[in-house]
Formats: C-alpha cells, sequence, structure tokens
C-alpha cells in the first residue's frame, strides 16, 4: 500500500487546481491513500475545496498565524514533521511547490524527483530533461520516502465530489524568524489563469511594444483566452513576466495555444508541447515554429491580429 | 560583506540540440560544446556587481565536476571570480549530493551569501539551492530578478507564478537566480589571459567526506514523442474557418 501525502497550494480562499492535478498523479500509484495537507492561517474554506475531490482520503489542516504566507523555510519543517509515516510526498511542479519541496526533502535527507510526467510504478516514473528533448525513466529507492514534485501540465484535474474526513493538527515545530515576507506585486486576474487555460494567446519579440501587445489582449478577450509570451517578449518589458512560457516559464497544456511572432526555439517549445493544437503566425515560413505548428499561416500579424478578432467579433 | 560564494555547473551549451543515444542509455554528449549553465553566470554576475559596488567581497567560484569542469571554472575566473574550487568527480551527482558537498564547502569557506542558479539546463531539477539552504539551516530566496543587500540584511524580490514577491532575509543565506536578474558582462581577452593565473584548487569528492547517494537510478533516457506535421492555411479566413471547425474558438 502507498501512503502519498500531497502538500496543497492554495491562496487562503481557493485550491490551486495544481492541487487536483496531484491527486490525479497520486492514484495512478497501486494502493493510493491519499492526505492532502495544507499549511494557512485559516485554512478552513479551502480544506472543504480539498476534500471533495474524488480520491482524496483525508485532509489535514495546520492553522497557525505564522503560515500566512507561504515561506518555504517556515513551512518546510512542518511538511517534514507531517511527512514520516508516508510513503510519498508530491508537491505541485508551480514556484509553490518548487520553491519548498527540495527543501523538505533535503531536511529529510532523501532525493527528490522533480516534474514527474507519468507513472509507471510505485517507485518508477518518467519525467522530461534537456529542455523535454529527451524523456527520462527514472526508479528511486522502495526503501525510502519518495519526495516528489509532479509536472500540472501533464495531469488532467481530479473531479470533485468526494467527502474526506478533516483533522485539524497542532505541531510542535519551532519556526524560523530568518525569513520574513513583505509584499507581492500580481498581475490583474480577470482573465483566464495562463496555467489552466483551455485557450492561450501569444506573442514574441515581433510585437515590438508593450502598447502592441494590447492588440493580442483584444484577441484573448473576444475567445475567454489567457496571454502567454516568449522570453524575449517578457525581458524586453513588452509583456509580464508571469506571462513567460517555456523551459523556464510555465509549461501549459491549453486546448488550443495560438503563437504570433514567435520563432520557436527549443527553450519556448518545452512549455506547449502539450497543447492539443499549436497554431502559428510568423512571417518567416522558416521558423522553426511550423515544424510543430498543427495549423500554420505565414504571414504579418500585425494584420492576422486584427482581422481575426474582427472575424470573431459580434 | 566579506564572501560570496557562487555555484557553476558544467552543462551542454544550450544551442545544442540534445539527442538521444540510439539505445536509450543517455544523450549523446560526445564532441558537445560545453557551458556554464546560463542561470549561473547570471549569479556570478550578481556577485560581482555585489563586489564592484564597493563590498570588495571575494568572490568564489564552486563546481562539482569531472575533471574539465575546470574550462568552466577558468570561464569564470574570466569573468572576474577570484579564486575557484572544482571538487572533482567522474560520477554524475544527484542535487541532494550536490547540496551536500556545497554544504561542506561553505562550511571551510563561511560565506555571507550563497548564489546558484534557479535550475541547470541539463537535468533542470531545481532543487539544490533549495536543498543547501535546508542542510545549512539558513534563508533562500529563489528565481530572484531583483537583490538588495542591505548590511546583515537582503531584500529579494522573486518571480512566482502570480507575478512578483518580494521576502526579507538575514545573512548568510541562499539565493537562486531567475533570468532577468541580470545580463551577465562578455569576457575580454585580457581577462581570459590573467584567469589563467588566478588559483583553481582541485579537491576530491570524498576528501570532503560526502558519500555520493545513488538513491535514484536512471532506467531509459527516451526521446520524446514527436508531432505529426501540421497543416498550412492561405489567410485569417481560412484559419478561423479551421479552428471553428475544430471546436477550438
Ligand atoms: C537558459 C535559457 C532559458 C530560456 N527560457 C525560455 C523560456 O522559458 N521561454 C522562452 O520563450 N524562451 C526562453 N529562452 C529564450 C529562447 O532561446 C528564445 O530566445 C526566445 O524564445 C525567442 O523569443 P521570440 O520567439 O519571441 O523571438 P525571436 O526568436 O526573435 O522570434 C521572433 C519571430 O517573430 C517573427 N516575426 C517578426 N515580425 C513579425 C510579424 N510582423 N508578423 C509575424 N511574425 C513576425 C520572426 O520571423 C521570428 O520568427 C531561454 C533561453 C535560455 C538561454
Ligand atoms: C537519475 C539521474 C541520472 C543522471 N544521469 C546523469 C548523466 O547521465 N550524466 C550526467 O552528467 N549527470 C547525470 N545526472 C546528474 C544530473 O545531471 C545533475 O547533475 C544533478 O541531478 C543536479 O541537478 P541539476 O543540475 O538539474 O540541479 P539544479 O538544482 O537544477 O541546479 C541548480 C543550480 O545548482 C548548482 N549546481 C547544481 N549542480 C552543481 C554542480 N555539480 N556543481 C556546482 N554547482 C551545481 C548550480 O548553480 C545550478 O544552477 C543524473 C542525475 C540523476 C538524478
Amino acid at each position: 500500500m502507498a501512503k502519498i501525502l500531497i502538500i496543497g497550494e492554495h491562496d487562503g480562499k481557493t485550491l490551486n487546481p495544481s492541487t487536483h492535478k496531484c491527486v490525479t498523479c497520486a492514484t495512478g500509484i497501486p494502493g493510493a491513500e491519499i492526505t492532502v495537507l495544507l499549511l494557512g492561517a485559516d485554512t478552513a474554506a479551502v480544506a472543504a475545496q480539498a476534500a471533495a475531490i474524488q480520491g482524496v482520503n483525508e485532509v489535514v489542516r495546520v492553522d497557525r498565524p505564522e503560515n500566512a504566507h507561504p515561506l518555504a523555510a517556515t513551512f518546510a519543517p512542518q511538511v517534514a514533521a507531517v511527512a514520516s509515516g508516508y510513503t510519498h510526498l508530491f508537491g505541485p511542479s508551480t514556484s509553490f511547490g518548487k520553491d519548498l519541496t527540495p527543501r523538505v526533502a533535503a531536511l529529510l535527507g532523501v532525493p527528490q524527483v522533480s516534474d514527474l510526467m507519468a507513472v509507471e510504478g510505485a517507485h518508477r516514473f518518467r519525467r522530461p530533461i534537456y529542455a523535454g528533448n529527451a524523456i527520462l525513466t527514472v526508479e528511486a529507492d522502495p526503501a525510502r520516502l519518495l519526495v516528489a514534485t509532479v509536472r500540472v501540465a501533464s495531469f488532467a484535474a481530479a473531479p470533485t465530489g468526494g467527502s474526506a474526513a478533516i483533522v485539524s493538527r497542532t505541531l510542535n515545530v519551532a519556526l524560523p524568524t530568518h525569513t520574513r515576507y513583505v509584499g507581492a506585486h500580481t498581475g490583474s486576474t480577470d482573465r483566464p489563469d495562463l496555467q489552466t487555460a483551455k485557450r492561450v494567446v501569444s506573442g514574441g519579440r515581433a510585437l515590438a511594444s508593450a502598447d502592441n501587445f494590447k492588440i493580442l489582449f483584444a484577441l484573448a478577450d473576444k475567445i475567454g483566452a489567457a496571454v502567454g509570451a516568449s522570453r524575449a517578449a517578457v525581458d524586453a518589458g513588452y509583456a509580464p513576466n508571469e506571462l513567460q512560457v517555456g523551459q523556464t516559464g510555465k509549461i501549459i497544456a491549453p486546448e488550443v495555444y495560438l503563437a504570433f511572432g514567435i520563432s520557436g526555439a527549443i527553450q519556448h517549445l518545452t512549455g506547449i508541447k502539450d497543447a492539443r493544437t499549436i497554431v502559428a503566425v510568423n512571417k518567416d515560413p522558416e521558423a522553426p515554429i511550423f515544424e510543430v505548428a498543427d495549423v500554420g499561416l505565414v504571414a504579418d500579424l500585425f494584420q492576422v491580429v486584427p482581422e481575426m478578432t474582427r472575424l470573431l467579433g459580434g | 560583506m566579506k564572501k560570496i560564494m557562487v555555484c557553476i555547473k558544467r552543462v551542454v551549451d544550450y544551442n545544442v540540440r540534445v539527442r538521444v543515444k540510439p539505445d536509450e542509455t543517455g544523450v549523446m554528449l560526445e564532441g558537445v560544446k560545453m557551458s556554464v549553465n546560463p542561470f549561473d553566470e547570471i549569479a556570478l554576475e550578481e556577485a560581482l556587481r555585489i563586489k564592484e559596488r564597493g563590498t570588495n567581497a571575494e568572490v568564489v567560484a564552486v563546481s562539482i565536476g569531472v575533471a574539465d569542469t575546470q574550462q568552466q571554472l577558468r570561464t569564470a575566473l574570466a569573468m572576474g571570480a577570484d579564486r575557484a574550487i572544482l571538487v572533482q568527480t567522474e560520477q554524475p551527482v544527484e542535487p541532494l549530493t550536490a547540496a551536500q558537498t556545497l554544504l561542506a564547502v561553505a562550511k571551510k569557506e563561511s560565506p555571507d551569501l550563497i548564489l546558484l542558479g534557479k535550475q541547470a539546463i541539463d537535468d533542470d531539477a531545481n532543487q539544490t539551492a533549495q536543498m543547501l539552504a535546508a542542510l545549512w539551516d539558513r534563508p533562500q530566496a529563489t528565481y530572484v530578478s531583483k537583490l538588495a543587500i542591505d548590511g546583515a540584511k537582503a531584500t529579494a524580490t522573486r518571480e512566482v507564478d502570480a507575478g512578483l514577491e518580494t521576502i526579507e532575509i538575514d545573512l548568510p543565506a541562499v539565493i537562486s537566480v531567475d533570468l532577468r536578474l541580470n545580463e551577465p558582462r562578455y569576457v575580454k581577452l585580457p581577462d581570459i589571459m590573467k584567469a589563467k593565473k588566478k588559483p583553481l584548487d582541485v579537491i576530491g569528492l570524498d576528501s570532503l567526506g560526502v558519500a555520493a547517494s545513488t538513491w535514484l537510478k536512471p532506467v531509459k533516457t527516451a526521446a520524446p514523442p514527436q508531432r505529426q506535421k501540421g497543416i498550412l492555411v492561405k489567410d485569417v479566413a481560412e484559419l478561423v474557418d479551421v479552428l471553428k471547425k475544430k471546436g477550438l474558438l
């Protein structure tokens, strides 16, 4: 039997879908018994959401004021304290999980497998390496707690409708004070979230200014899409950093990805390999993006984007 | 700020299109160009800027790797590191082993700051900095795109999924750097000549008392599934039409 502890991700109000995806990954392990761990200042609301995920057996809440912001240095000793008695510890491969999970693994003296994309057995997994140019099958020592992050783009969200037990725990763990939260600067949230959106409209260096990027936002709003960007566009200041897609940005799996003026560098393609349909608009017929695009159009984006927006109008 | 340690990993150059060996035992690395992990160049650049801003901190570049990793450490010295340490091993090291090794070096060197890349572009593990911070029992600031040092404290802006987050940490601390922290300088020829005279110590992994763990066994390395070649459409009207037929718009 496998006892799996999943570190739930949330903002105090809403459970992040990355948690539902970790549950799907965990249910692939034979005999999985799944616990979701929630740390926060008040996790009552998100605990109810976690308890409703099908496949979850138990939700453990650890509420204390120090947990108001997810600082790895504060969370890690608490997660480590809960983890004993489990065979697997999973965190999502989001900025939250990637920051926290290795710190927990090191506290427990065990290695971590990053970015699980497929489960082949209780201790055997596949993960991408070299920006997704190779897929490594790796086997971990079954005698030790297995710590891993789950590549969220590889798994569908587990459905809701379950009703797991919720328990609150008080941990006798001393917390460090050497790391303090100061503040956050987050983008507007009225558009769909890039990581879970069904449709993504994305722009590259060709957009040439932050002002021009607005034509993509107009198209995105018309079709209910999230907006993404290449690194070149973000570096140049045309789009904020949280929109970057790729090896070092977000790895996404929308139903359709529309790339405008993006050349298709391997580091960018890593981020969109799991998109169901890739659409590329580029004025260079030799652009590498056309090698992976399902639908391509060789044309000037400054003509295509407004025309598309108009055709879809109404 | 007296000393900054920067971790440098030797990786396949980011321009190389890596291919899997036909027998699936790994990727083809023979004759492939090797470089300093791009994130580590950014880490080193940041260390040099902190030094040049008047702290005059000593910058020590540390790498764990094969004998040829001396090349990447020479690059680091040419960029401006004061000295370098190679912990030599012919075996690939897991991130936990890398972190334990870097900890052993840190205990000898007592740096005020350790800078690493947020991920190495070969294994993409994104673990070493966090593990090192845990083992050292010090703060971590990962994915940093802005860093300000103020006495015994640092303020770090981190790139997170929702945007940017700012935290304050006490030194000594571990920092992992993101792409937008800075743009690394180019190395000039005279610097390469000067770098040849800078100290580069080579020590064995076993001399640090670290037992390399082999708890993760690579079973096979396969090529990723290829996407099928798509279609080209002639104009916007056809594009919209195709996407509507596929039920995507
Ligand atoms: C360590 C490392 C990590 C990286 N991580 C990432 C990452 O996470 N994500 C990422 O995206 N990149 C990443 N990169 C950068 C990557 O290598 C490329 O440099 C980047 O993706 C290029 O962005 P781009 O396609 O927008 O720009 P370009 O490569 O400059 O392409 C612009 C394209 O626009 C086309 N074009 C120009 N004008 C028009 C027009 N009017 N209409 C239509 N088409 C037009 C051109 O033909 C060209 O193909 C990384 C690089 C490194 C070294
Ligand atoms: C199953 C498995 C199979 C492997 N097979 C191979 C193989 O065939 N060939 C091979 O060469 N390696 C192999 N490795 C080792 C692997 O490539 C990495 O060296 C190791 O996992 C560290 O991961 P990373 O570099 O992605 O760490 P990350 O955590 O992504 O690295 C982040 C940062 O840590 C620092 N850092 C990491 N490693 C070092 C280092 N050695 N020296 C100095 N600083 C460092 C750098 O600043 C780097 O930017 C294997 C590892 C595993 C787990």
